[in-house]
């Protein structure tokens, strides 16, 4: 198939498999494709009847559902993108983000208006559920998404695969989220890569573990939905849940499993995975982090039939360097598989700091480009500035990302050089912990590092000092954090000092702190800053 | 159950609260709904408690209706304790 219009998979699986189950739902309430498709046009039909046009974003605010599938292809239909957005995340968050994009419509449930912007381009608000018996707020109509995906005459609009498909906002640097910009192009491009290599069919049974507002549900939702193949949601409840989560993939029969090594982990650890019935699963993705080798092992030698693949790319590009990993993990490995060459459909490039190509075995920044590349980030244009190259000809998006250069196994991950770090496969700049941090009342200076611990995870510590010096009540701070960032962004360890220390710059001095914390001895004679050392 | 709750509340202190003051977490405090657990953390606290009260959680009841406040946490561990007792009398 050519690359073109994420709406056309559904449409070509809705001719050859009208009867086929597209999507079921967390508690297994299922659409088929002609269903989808017909509602979907429904919502198309509704959204161009009321203004929405080629560009336009709409926001889509809802737990995992049936209903957010119609929305998406509703809302790529009318030409407008999609900007979901998570529902559990504290509401001044989401306000941020919807009115970032100037979003022109919602879809969200009942309840959920206090997620609207109060200066807002909104016109149109859809709610799910039975009524919208809600407070009216001035200059946008109000309706129920039922009626406006009951039916409606399919209206062609013209289709641009260079037209955006969705924003999906991600961590950013300075505090606030930013979005990543992705057309049809940049989305079907990738989805055309994942056919030639996971050979999907309409008897696969993909599982969505990923919120929509992460880009791995990129690869559940139109990879199953090009193929004719079904695809299963699981609310966020069910998947922090991992007895039941094994339970899940077993009564489902799910022959795909896409999701961070957090998720993988904690099935092996808690999943009680042997008193399941799992043979189905013949394909296990994981992505987002780096996937402890000892766990890995573990998780194979528990199932061993599936093939496992390693996926790497941030959300920019999405996958753009893929691994598959050995069917037996050797006993002695203990270095993490590598993130493995490009995708065919991508090209790499790895920098050094003079920005000269690293030979094998070197170190660099690892570049990208190809047509999954992202357009940049909404409405910022020096960060747009700074995240690309132009070199022979291309357009290069630099990754952050630290590689080095193997020559029979592509590209080793090894770090970052910036304040990015990834909790359960999210990214989470540090920079937006501290500026959340800086919001509550007493706080004088905040400081937030990542600091590696012997389990190969991360302890996120915030070193405070606040106003009169002292110290405040932990699960107060933990409480604050909880109203102003998503729960994967809280810190573990909160600090108290009477400064922070300061490089010959008068920047932070990252490096002591963290020096500090993991060696309270020097800390003590050394710096006389702490003064409340936590135990 | 006083017994319990002490346990769970040291548990908390020591592995999620490093450096907090012992009154301030008190037996009514929320533990899930105000970002004192994530949900990693909440399945850490029910495997140790599974472990040291020979008890076994239902999925259901790791969720924000039982799970949330030490005092309901110990009320599910006290009536299961209770439970495997009149059951053990029972088959006695």
């Amino acid at each position: 198939m050519k690359i073109g219009h994420l709406a056309e998979y559904l449409e070509a699986s809705t001719v050859r498999f009208p009867d086929r189950t597209a999507v079921v739902g967390p508690v297994g309430e299922g659409l088929t494709y002609s269903e989808l498709n017909r509602r979907s046009d429904a919502l198309a039909a509704f959204f161009v009847e009321r203004g929405i046009q080629q560009g336009d974003r709409v926001g889509v605010v809802l737990p995992k559902s049936v209903e957010s599938v119609v929305a998406f292809f509703g809302i790529m239909k009318a030409g407008a993108a999609y900007v979901p957005v998570d529902a559990a995340a504290p509401a001044e968050r989401s306000r941020r983000i919807l009115a970032d994009c100037k979003v022109r419509a919602l879809i969200t449930e009942r309840g959920r208006l206090d997620v609207i912007p109060p200066a807002g381009d909104i016109s149109l608000v859809l709610l799910t559920g039975e009524t919208t018996d809600e407070p009216r707020g001035i200059g946008w109509e109000i309706s129920r998404f039922e009626s406006a995906t009951r039916c409606g005459v399919p209206r062609t609009k013209p289709r641009n695969r260079r037209d955006l498909a969705y924003i999906l906002y991600t961590s950013g640097s300075t505090g606030e989220p930013k979005g990543v910009m992705l057309t049809h192009e940049n989305a079907s491009s990738f989805i055309e890569w994942c056919s030639t290599v996971f050979h999907p069919s309409e008897h696969d049974r993909f599982s969505s573990h990923a919120p929509f507002h992460f880009d791995l549900s990129i690869l559940d939702l139109y990879l199953a939905i090009k193929h004719g193949a079904s695809v299963h949601l699981i609310s966020e409840e069910l998947g922090r849940n991992p007895r039941n989560l094994a339970r899940f993939i077993g009564e489902r029969r799910l022959t795909v499993w896409y999701s961070t090594p957090s998720i993988l982990t904690l099935l092996l650890q808690f999943g009680n995975l042997p008193s399941h019935d799992l043979s189905h699963l013949r394909l296990i993705l994981f992505a987002g982090e780096v996937f402890p080798v000892k766990h890995l092992r573990d998780l194979q030698r528990c199932l061993p039939a599936p093939v496992y693949y390693n996926l790497y790319g941030p959300t920019e590009t999405n996958v753009c360097t893929f691994a598959r990993i050995p069917e037996r993990i050797p006993e002695t490995r203990d270095m993490p598989y590598p993130i493995g060459p490009a995708c065919e459909h991508c090209h790499a490039l790895v920098l050094d700091d003079q920005g000269r190509e690293v030979p094998a075995g070197g170190e660099g920044l690892l570049y990208i480009s190809g047509p999954s590349v992202f357009q940049g980030y909404w409405n910022r244009p020096a960060e747009n500035a700074a995240a690309f190259l132009i070199r022979n000809g291309k357009r290069w998006y630099n990754t952050g990302d630290i590689v080095c250069c193997h020559e029979h196994e592509g590209f080793i991950y090894r770090g970052r050089k910036d304040r990015m770090i990834k909790r359960r496969g999210y990214r989470v700049e540090l920079g937006e912990i501290e500026r959340a941090l800086y919001k509550h009342p007493s706080m004088q200076e905040a400081a937030v590092a990542a600091i590696p611990r012997a389990d190969e995870g991360l302890t996120v510590a915030a070193f405070l000092v606040l106003r009169g010096g002292g110290e405040a009540s932990i699960i107060d701070l933990k409480s604050f954090c909880a109203r102003h960032l998503p729960s994967y962004m809280i810190p573990d360890r909160f600090v108290f000092r009477s400064s922070l220390p300061k490089t010959s710059t008068d920047k932070t001095d990252y490096q002591r702190l963290v020096r500090e914390f993991t060696e309270p001895s020097t800390a003590r004679t050394n710096a006389g800053g702490v003064f409340a050392h936590e135990t | 159950m006083n017994a319990v709750r002490h346990t769970i509340h040291r548990f908390i202190l020591a592995e999620f609260l490093p450096g907090e003051e012992e009154h301030n977490l008190r037996d009514d405090t929320p533990l899930l709904t105000s970002g004192i657990l994530d949900s990693l953390a909440a399945l850490n606290l029910a495997n140790f408690l599974q472990e040291r009260f020979h008890v076994e959680f239902e999925v259901h009841e790791l969720t924000a209706q039982h799970f949330d406040r030490i005092q309901d946490i110990a009320a599910v561990i006290v009536r299961k304790q209770s439970q495997a007792v009149n059951a053990k009398g029972a088959a006695s």
